[in-house]
């Protein structure tokens, strides 16, 4: 119960967010919000030791048991990684936005509701062990992604940032449904775990390609892998502290972890294996190259960010080659362990650098690089935290950075080892792709980090005379900053207690237990390895391109763009506003015998055809009871009004027939034996026309307008057809009860299940509720609804009467 | 509104208290009996619109300062919640638990938390009708 009950914790505190902000004014309410992912992380934590044991913690919370779907919380060496960066960076992002959104001119509220709501979300996709969960909640952070991505909502470039983000990846979570449900129809079982038991039979299957593609195409679109990354970039327009978290830390590592996640089901497929390392490979390579050609200081770490997570998902993809067993030797085993330890490094350095950027946007006012240079007098801790990032970004020592870009050197080089569906011959290139790709992050590192604090000071470009960040903001990178040292120097504390946990969660066929991972990380292995003489390779190319940067970063100008992805992506959206707009207009027009033609034909047509198809128009008359005086009275009376109603000449009388109609008819339900109904129709009818007669002072006369209407043939047709139709229906619904009717069971019912005397209120409330819950939402819409309508034309016209 | 209309804003007030005590009336009969908290909430209603048509919107918001968009969302609040309590007793969503107690000065009664969601209900009708008849009648 309670494991569960974590993942909504945020959430839940998210309600109180809204009244702390209002009523308590003079804190800044990030201090309350704090409480929320420290404690977490507190309680996560004190899952380590046992889950380095290997044991695992399984809950689960039923949800719509008829359907199968229940939430799961799993806790394993993976999804336990992932909720202590989701806590652990979301309390130092927490602490951080504290200082950097100021409590008087920021809708904070807002900013902390989005941010719990993502910290759910986020929580619920990594503990997931439910098919419809896990997207349940991947979407969710898709939702709340976009909301903290649109926070300064008045600004055109967020809205369009959170727009393209919220397309691409709910798309992309949309395909991945899809193999979701694919995945069910071959195993029957939406638990992933079992799944995972049965994979070796479902690589048989043929709808086991089309599954693989579809989820690959979600975790590719929430990575940011080519040629989805374009909503990266753009989603920069989010406040710093959320670009931190979000495109850093979290959300964008969310397809990183599906990957690994489905890692033991798809991996014996060789589609799989190529598909995730190629394109791992090449986004590596194209965000580095392309994070060179960026001059806002956010724009380089997102284009870092797309990079980096590129070489993680291509170590993913290589460490499923260690399931085809033929050739695969202990060296790529350990790609996975790479994998997951450059996970938590790039969440620590990532993390401090974007903070580092913010500060230094916050401090100077403009993140542009070209106005930037010589700051590190002035700011001196945050150019020492900024070079441990950045260098620890570049892969140099003594920095965590540098101990997984070494193994993932090494895991490249394995690859051409492999003799494995064309890897033999192909796989040559991907050592040379990563060390070029590493060049180009060498260089993006320096260009980073000596852009901006070192070179000419020029006092006179930036917007605000710049001076040290508070102490306050500094804490959260410095925190990060440290760890980043730490790692390079305990490298193996931090591999035994949550990379081999995570390593045995994605390769649980190769080992029984976290401990039998045999993988020791040292700096220097004592004699000059491949990877060692690349890295210095790197290092040498890398700061000769460096030097000769403003030399040849012109190239970059020469792009065409037509040619790039946002180009494409333009296009999409246009042409899609365009045509559908077209189409809509086609039918919308504004018309609302339009639409009441459009809607009682195609009612009409539909119904009457399955009456056709179906045969159903054999009417008996046995079981009618007999037909009492009354009713034909109450029958005539029906008539007089409805045509009162039409042919009235004014409003008042259409509405005294139209009130007559209703009455009428909760005298038939009285006659009928429903007294429910008949009470509330009779509520419903003094209620409509009371308010007839609010509005009836408002309303033009009719009698002013009044024209001949022509005959209309095709609205003849349509209403003949329409009556036609409900006679039918009536008359052989009645006649045909191939089922025994339902009241049966609910009189037998009614007071053993559910301890009531009333059905029709009893199955309003509980046989029914969700009917009810629905409606009365669908109620409470349309209410605000009309609320938001006059209200708004109200205020409009206030504004107006102002202005003259 | 007219000057001399005395009587009906006299009889309006007697007849809004029993419409009201009706439509609570109804509203808690509803389980065993015809009733329930869309006709209690509509009754409610009613019996404000009475005023309204009676007196006039500015005098009957001075009367009743309730604020029926809040209104609705407790109600929806109380719905929801109502429904999703059972799941952290590790049972389906909407199950329903109800049992007799004795109660002081009532006896022996019987208690549904089924009622609890019609009252969400019964407070959802109330708030969207106002909201609609107040939005509408202020329109001018």
């Amino acid at each position: 119960m309670l494991q569960v009950l974590y993942i909504f914790i945020p959430m839940l505190a998210a309600i109180f967010v809204p009244f702390l902000y209002k009523s308590i004014k003079n804190v800044h309410t990030g201090w309350f919000v704090l409480a929320v992912p420290a404690t977490l992380a507190i309680i996560y934590a004190s899952y380590i030791p046992k889950v380095a044991d290997g044991e695992v913690f399984l809950e689960e919370l039923p949800w719509i048991p008829s359907l199968d779907i229940s939430i799961v919380s799993y806790i394993d060496g993976l999804s336990l990684l992932f909720s202590l960066l989701i806590t652990g960076i979301g309390s130092l992002v927490v602490l951080y936005s504290i200082f950097y959104l100021d409590k008087h001119k920021e809708k904070l509220h807002n900013f902390y509701v989005y941010l719990l709501l993502f910290m759910t979300a986020m929580l619920g996709v990594v503990q997931s062990d439910h098919l419809i969960t896990l997207y349940f909640f991947w979407e969710l952070t898709s939702i709340s992604s976009f909301l903290l991505i649109g926070y300064w909502y008045n600004r055109d470039a967020s809205r369009l940032g959170a727009l393209k983000s919220m397309m691409i990846t709910v798309g992309g979570g949309l395909m991945m449904l899809g193999g979701f449900i694919l995945l069910y129809l071959m195993g029957g079982t939406y638990s992933i775990r079992e799944l995972i038991v049965m994979a070796p039979d479902l690589v048989e299957h043929p709808l086991f390609t089309w599954s693989l593609v579809l989820i690959l195409l979600g975790a590719f679109t929430k990575s940011a892998q080519f040629p989805f990354y374009i909503w990266l970039p753009d989603a920069m327009e989010a406040p710093t502290p959320v670009s931190a978290y979000l495109h850093s830390a979290t959300m964008v590592k969310a397809g990183i972890y599906l990957v690994a996640r489905f890692t033991p089901i798809f991996a014996a497929s060789e589609l799989w294996v190529w598909l995730v390392t190629g394109v791992g490979i090449l986004t590596l390579f194209w965000g580095s190259f392309f994070a060179v050609k960026q001059t806002d200081l956010k724009g380089i770490l997102a284009f870092s960010t797309v990079s980096q997570l590129g070489l993680i998902m291509s170590l993913l993809g290589a460490s499923a080659i260690a399931f085809h067993g033929n050739g695969a030797t202990d060296t790529i085993k350990f790609a996975a362990f790479a994998a997951i330890f450059h996970l938590i490094n790039h969440a620590t350095f990532k993390g401090s650098l974007f903070m580092i950027a913010g500060i230094v946007d916050h401090e100077t006012g403009t993140r542009d690089i070209r106005k930037l240079g010589g700051l590190m007098s002035i700011m001196p801790i945050s150019f020492t935290v900024a070079a441990i990032g950045g260098l620890s970004m570049a892969g140099l020592p003594p920095f965590n950075g540098f101990l997984s870009k070494e193994m993932f050197l090494t895991a490249m080089l394995a690859l051409q080892n492999f003799e494995f569906s064309g890897f033999e011959t192909w796989g040559a290139l991907f050592p040379i792709i990563a060390w070029v790709a590493s060049i180009f992050t060498f260089i993006y590192s320096f260009y980073f980090v000596f852009r901006t604090f070192t070179g000419k000071y020029t006092p006179e470009k930036l917007p605000h005379k710049p001076h040290e960040a508070p102490f306050g903001m500094l804490i959260s990178p410095m925190i990060l900053a440290a760890l980043v040292v730490t790692i390079f120097f305990i490298p193996n504390l931090v591999g035994d207690t949550f990379v081999k946990p995570a390593v045995q969660a994605i390769q649980p066929f190769l080992y029984d237990s976290p401990q039998d991972v045999d993988i020791h990380v040292s700096a220097w292995h004592g004699e000059i390895t491949p990877e060692l003489l690349m890295t210095i390779g790197i290092v040498i190319v890398g700061t000769l391109l460096f030097v000769a940067l403003p030399k040849w970063q012109g190239i970059y100008q020469k792009f065409p763009r037509a040619l790039t992805l946002n180009n494409v992506y333009d296009k999409i959206m246009l042409g899609l506003d365009v045509g559908l707009n077209r189409v809509s207009r086609l039918y919308m027009t504004g018309s609302m015998r339009h639409y009441l033609l459009y809607m009682f034909s195609s009612i009409a047509v539909i119904v009457l055809g399955s009456l056709f198809v179906k045969n159903a128009f054999s009417i008996s008359f046995q079981d009618t009871a007999p037909i009492r005086p009354y009713e034909i009275i109450l029958v005539v009376v029906l008539v007089i009004g409805t045509a009162i109603t039409i042919l009235a000449k004014s409003r008042l009388t259409a509405i005294i027939g139209l009130g007559a109609v209703g009455y009428t008819v909760a005298l038939f339900f009285v006659i009928f034996n429903a007294p429910d109904l008949a009470l509330t129709q009779l509520v419903i009818e003094t209620i409509s026309v009371a308010l007839f007669l609010l509005a009836f002072y408002h309303l033009p006369k009719l009698g002013k307008r009044e024209e001949r209407m022509r005959f209309q043939l095709n609205r003849a047709i349509v209403s003949i057809a329409v009556g036609v139709m409900v006679t039918l229906l009536a008359l052989s619904a009645q006649s045909q009860k191939l089922i025994p009717t339902i009241s049966k069971y609910y009189e037998e019912t009614v007071y053993s299940k559910a301890g009531g005397g009333n059905i029709v209120n009893v199955i309003l409330v509980d046989y029914r509720g969700f009917d009810t819950l629905f409606e009365i939402t669908v109620l409470a819409i349309a209410g605000m609804a009309i609320l938001a309508m006059i209200k708004l034309r109200m205020n409009r016209k206030g504004k107006s009467h102002e202005n003259k | 509104m007219k000057t001399n209309d005395v009587i009906i804003q006299f009889t309006a007030k007697i007849v809004f208290f029993i419409i009201f005590f009706f439509s609570i009336h109804i509203f808690l009969a509803g389980h065993y009996t015809p009733g329930g908290g869309f006709v209690g909430g509509l009754l409610t209603s009613s019996a404000v619109v009475l005023l309204v048509l009676a007196f006039d919107l500015n005098t009957v918001r001075k009367v009743l300062p309730i604020n029926y968009t809040y209104l609705t969302a407790i109600g929806l609040l109380l719905a929801f919640a109502t429904a999703a309590f059972p799941m952290f007793l590790g049972k389906p969503f909407f199950t329903h638990f109800f049992d007799y107690f004795d109660l002081p000065l009532l006896g022996k009664q019987s208690l549904h938390t089924a009622m609890l969601f019609d009252s969400g209900v019964y407070l959802v009708v109330v708030g969207v009708t106002m909201t609609i008849i107040q939005t509408i009648g202020e329109d001018e």
